[in-house]
Parts: structure tokens; sequence; C-alpha cells
């Protein structure tokens, strides 16, 4: 609709460019071609918020496929309300800040002294952190998952808040079924795409400024801390804000790591979700919806370095 | 001598401390990624429960395997069904991913914007993607069926019920994820093509689809890498999108599900599980030596 008003608005003005440049048939099919597909792409997510808008009753009576006689949140209210919506993302929470932390420090620790020294194993060092993860998940789970059931982890009191509580370090006395549990292995798991990404960076940094502190009598945790992390000041956005996305939306070590439904963060929940509250396409959209609020606002405060950040990785590496 | 002088500096604390830095995440690293993965190895030669003692009786050799190869039904499906995920993405998701990169990359009007759109679905989760596409899918319900005209038939369309064709379902979901991705990296590798390459190539009379085979394509080598092992771990990781539809089962067995299916929470068949992720580790290192192998070529 808009389109449409803007194109008759603007006429005169396209008129005035036509007279400077022809406008070529294979422009206006390029542009059709796109305009086409970028209705196909967002669609899908168009729909899900227009389900989720209507009442279960008003398309079990007109169908999925019909003009809306009432629109409200109420199959929102209902997540939040029944579904205890507000503790998953808790949950999340408590795993992501902690993890994204942890891991650019240990990442960006590995990377500086494997950029910044020459050591005989810089190579190798590097090579194990990038292999690991590029492993598939799946492929260490069976030994992770006894190994998270036989380690013991002291309880040492916990933070209480509501339905919500943060145990130090386990409730159970094992990793097992834990929020450091998981912390623990998205941090690893992700430190090495991290530490990747990170070395790549600091390879563009020259050893001169690490070399001329050093004989200026500051020590190497010195240099990392206040001169290495404050130039890397872009990688380390651009990588917090994908390790947030890619922290937030990991459906797998919960599901597996996790035993108690109401600990797991929103993205595994989703799966606890599916047989009790996803009775209708109404109410699984609005739970869809629910869960990638965060990502996509992330994704559209942070675009930038959302990108560069996934591209860091892979033009300069 | 540069590297002598700069040593001679680091005094014995310096040295600690950079053994720390490095040592402490890669311990981490040793301990909870390749630790596991070695056990997985040896775990595939027994026949462990996950509840009794492990002892010397439960090693059983390459029963696991030999069974996963002649007996276990569920194993071929699954390699068959991992195979068809590559090649869809590789053949169909990836060469649209460039395809749009390609279109995107020169100065069109809005190409921000078409950019911005087909990289959304990149930030959800594969879980969320699955659940956006159910309510597409479902058979009475669900978008595509209503659009058919078939939802209110005795017999609607089940895609993501029958066998045959929900593994394309959710292929067509993946894609959805996957086509965004490699563009995004295409067109960082693109925009370091040197403009004056394509600038030289023109003035020569290069048509615009002989510059890209013939000048781009050669150039991009190393990113074209970074997407051929982007698309072949995407797949050998396939999980989410399945499990979150049926848990894997009907169509859409997975290594990556049977391996959990058979070896964690209440299922007790973890040297069976442990063979399966062997297979799957094997079929990885193809393409994480292949990122490697490029890796080390470029700090040579």
């Amino acid at each position: 609709m808009s389109a449409v008003a803007t194109s008759t608005a603007d006429r005169p003005a396209v008129r005035a460019t036509v007279r400077r440049r022809p406008i070529r048939p294979a422009r206006v099919i390029l542009h059709i071609f796109l305009i086409a597909m970028a209705g196909v792409w967002l669609f899908p997510l168009v729909w899900a918020l227009f389900t989720s808008l209507r009442p279960y009753a008003d398309t079990a009576t007109h169908g999925y496929i019909s003009w809306p006689s009432s629109i409200g949140l109420a199959n929102y209210a209902t997540f939040v309300d029944q579904a205890q919506l507000p503790l998953y993302y808790l949950n999340t929470l408590v795993v992501v800040i902690p993890g994204v932390v942890l891991t650019l420090l240990l990442a960006s620790m590995v990377a500086y002294a494997c950029t910044q020294y020459s050591w005989r194993f810089n190579l190798i060092v590097l090579m194990l952190f990038t292999a690991g993860n590029l492993l598939p998940p799946q492929v260490i789970i069976v030994p992770l998952y006894y190994l998270y059931l036989h380690t013991p982890i002291p309880y040492l009191g916990e933070f209480d808040l509501g339905t919500f509580s943060f145990a130090f370090f386990s409730d159970n006395n094992l990793l097992y079924d834990q929020y450091i549990g998981i912390i623990l292995i998205q941090v690893v798991f992700q430190t090495g795409f991290a530490t990747f990404v990170l070395s790549n960076y600091m390879k563009t940094i020259t050893k001169e400024i690490t070399e001329s502190a050093l004989v200026d009598g500051a020590n190497v945790f010195t240099i990392w801390w206040s001169i290495i992390l404050p130039l890397c000041r872009p990688a380390l956005a651009a990588m917090a804000t994908l390790l947030f996305t890619f922290m937030y939306n990991d459906f797998f070590w919960a599901l597996v790591l996790m035993k108690s439904g109401a600990k797991r963060p929103i993205t595994t929940a989703l799966n606890n979700l599916q047989g009790e509250f996803f009775t209708n396409n109404n109410l699984i959209a609005a739970g869809a919806l629910l869960a990638c609020i965060p990502p996509i606002v992330v994704y559209i405060l942070l675009q930038k370095q959302f990108v560069s950040g996934l591209t860091l990785g892979s033009t300069k590496g | 001598m540069r590297r002598r002088r700069r040593y001679s500096v680091l005094t014995r604390r310096d040295k600690v401390l950079l053994l720390l830095m490095v040592g402490i995440p890669l311990a981490l690293d040793v301990i909870l990624i390749w630790g596991p993965t070695i056990t997985s190895i040896l775990l595939s030669f027994t026949d462990w429960d996950g509840l009794s003692d492990l002892t010397s009786k439960n090693i059983i050799g390459l029963k696991n395997y030999v069974f996963l190869f002649t007996g276990y039904t569920l194993f071929w499906p699954a390699v068959a069904h991992n195979v068809i995920w590559l090649a869809w993405l590789a053949l169909i998701a990836t060469p649209i991913g460039i395809l749009f990169a390609v279109l995107l990359d020169r100065d069109i009007r809005g190409t921000r914007i078409y950019q911005s759109v087909f990289f959304l679905p990149v930030v959800l989760a594969l879980a969320v993607v699955a659940l956006i596409w159910e309510i597409q899918y479902t058979p009475t319900d669900g978008f595509i069926n209503n659009l058919l005209g078939n939802a209110k038939t005795s017999h609607p369309i089940d895609w993501l019920g029958d066998p045959h064709i929900n593994l394309y379902a959710a292929l067509v979901a993946a894609s959805w994820r996957h086509i965004g991705y490699v563009m995004i990296l295409y067109l960082a590798g693109l925009k370091s093509v040197d403009p004056s390459l394509r600038e030289a190539a023109r003035v020569d009379g290069a048509t615009e689809a002989q510059t890209f085979f013939n000048i781009v394509l050669p150039v991009m080598a190393p990113i074209n890498v970074v997407i051929v092992v982007v698309t072949a771990i995407e797949s050998l990781r396939a999980f989410d999108i399945a499990f979150i539809i049926n848990q894997g089962k009907n169509g859409l067995e997975l290594l990556s599900i049977l391996i959990t299916s058979n070896s964690v929470s209440e299922a007790t068949l973890v040297g069976r599980g442990s063979a399966i992720a062997v297979v799957l580790l094997v079929i990885s290192l193809g393409p994480i030596i292949a990122f490697l192998s490029r890796v080390m070529r470029q700090n040579a």
C-alpha cells in the first residue's frame, strides 16, 4: 500500500532521473524479483504475527485465512501468566550474560598470547580451539553427559528471587542439571569460535606495541588488559553481539544436560511448552515470537556489529 | 634476532602468566571438548549401559559398528537423510544465497533493506524457525494447505507427518535461514574483490556473467572454502528442526539425533550411540581439515 503511495508521489522525481539515465528493463525485472523474494522471506514471520494476534475461537470458526473479527494479546498473556515465560527469560539471562563475558575473556587471552608472542605451539593451540568449535556438538555429548552426571560440585547457598533461584554452584552436588554446567559448556564451545575471530583481528595489531610496553616494564597481563583489549573494542563488540545470539539460540546443551524444565533457558523450554501449551497454531505463533524478540531486537539495534562479527572470521582468516 | 630480544624482555613471572592465560582455556577445551571426543571413540568399542561400572568385560570390539552397518534399521536411513540434507543445502540453498549476494552487490536502490530482510531469519534459533514453519505446514490449520484448498478435505497433505515429504519440508525451513547466512558471507567476500579487476574486465568487453565466472569466482576462492565448510558443518549438525518437529522420527532420523536417542537420558545403549558419534566425527573431519588447511596456508 505504501509502495503505491510513494510511487505516485515520487513520479516527478522519477521522471527527472529517467531523463538522465534511462530505466533498463533488466533493473526493473531485478527489482520485481527482489521484492517478490523479500515478500516470501518475510511472510512466515508476518503470518506468525497475524496468527498470534487472533483468538483461537476466531480462527476455528472462520478459518486461518480470513479477516480477523478480533485482535488482541490474549495468546501472549497465556505464556506470561500460565507458562511462566519471565522465568525462562531469566534462566537464559543467567546463562548468557556470564557466558558472553567469560568467553570474551578466555578467548581474548588465548588470542593475545598466540598472536603477540611467538611460541612454538601457537598454531597448534589455535587449531585445537578452531577445530573444537567446528565439531558437531552431538559428537561429544555422550561422554559429556556422563561426565556431568559424575562430577561433584559443591553447594554453597543460593540466590533466590521468587520462583527463580540460582544455586552457588550446584543444588544437587553435580554439574548435571545446573546453570553452571550449561554456562561452562557454552563458554568452552564458543571460546573456540571467538578465539579464531579475535586472533585474526589481533594479527593486524603490530607486535611493536607489546614489545615497547614490555621494555617499559609492563607485565604481560597488564598489556592484555589495558593495551590490547581496548584496541580490540570493535571486534569485542561484534563478538559480544554474535555470542549473545548464539548462546541465546542454543537449544541442544540444555536439552541434554538439564533435566528440570523450570531451569531451562527459553529456547530449550520451547520443547517443554510443546506438549502443554502449543495446543493450537495461535499459541505456537505467540510462543515462537516471544522467544525470538530478544535476538531480533539485538539484530535491529546492532546490525553492523552482528554482520561484522560473522564476516570477520571468514574474510580475514 | 628480533624474536630472541623479545623473549629476553619477558620475566619469569611474565612467562608463567602467559602460560596460565593459554593454559586455563586450553585445559577447559581439552577436558570438555577433546577428552569427550576421544572418550566417544573408546566407548564405541563397549556395550556399557551407562549405569553399572565400566569394566574390561564391557569391551566388545567392533560389534557396535557391525550392528550399525548391517542390523540397525535406522542407521542407513539416517545417513541418507544427512546426505540429502547436505545435498539440498549445497546444491539449492547455497547457490540461492550466492545469487542473492551477487544481485545485491551492485549499487541498486534499497540493497540494504533487501539484505536485512534476507538476513533476518539467521538471527533466529533453529528451534524457533521450526515452530514458525510448523504453522505453515500443519494439515488442517496450516497456511499452505489452506491456500492449496486441501485443508478441509478428508486427506490434507501432512507435510510434517508424511515420511516421504517431511524431510523436504524441514529443509525448506532450514534453507530459509541458511540462504541469508551464505548471502552475508558471500557479500563480504565480494566487497573484498578489487574493483579495478572488474573494471578491467568490463573495458576488455567481458559480459557480467563472464566477469563473475572468470574473474570474481577465482579471486573468491578463500571465501568459497568457508562457504563449503559452513554448509557441510550445518548439515552434519542438523538436529533442532527435526527434534522440534517430531523428535527426529518417521522420516526425520538424523545421525545427530540417533546419538542422543540411543545413549543419554533414559536410553542406555551408550556403546551404540558412541559408535554413531564416531561415524559423525569421521565425516566431520573432512570439512574441518579443509578449513584448517586453509587457515594453515594463510598463516604460512
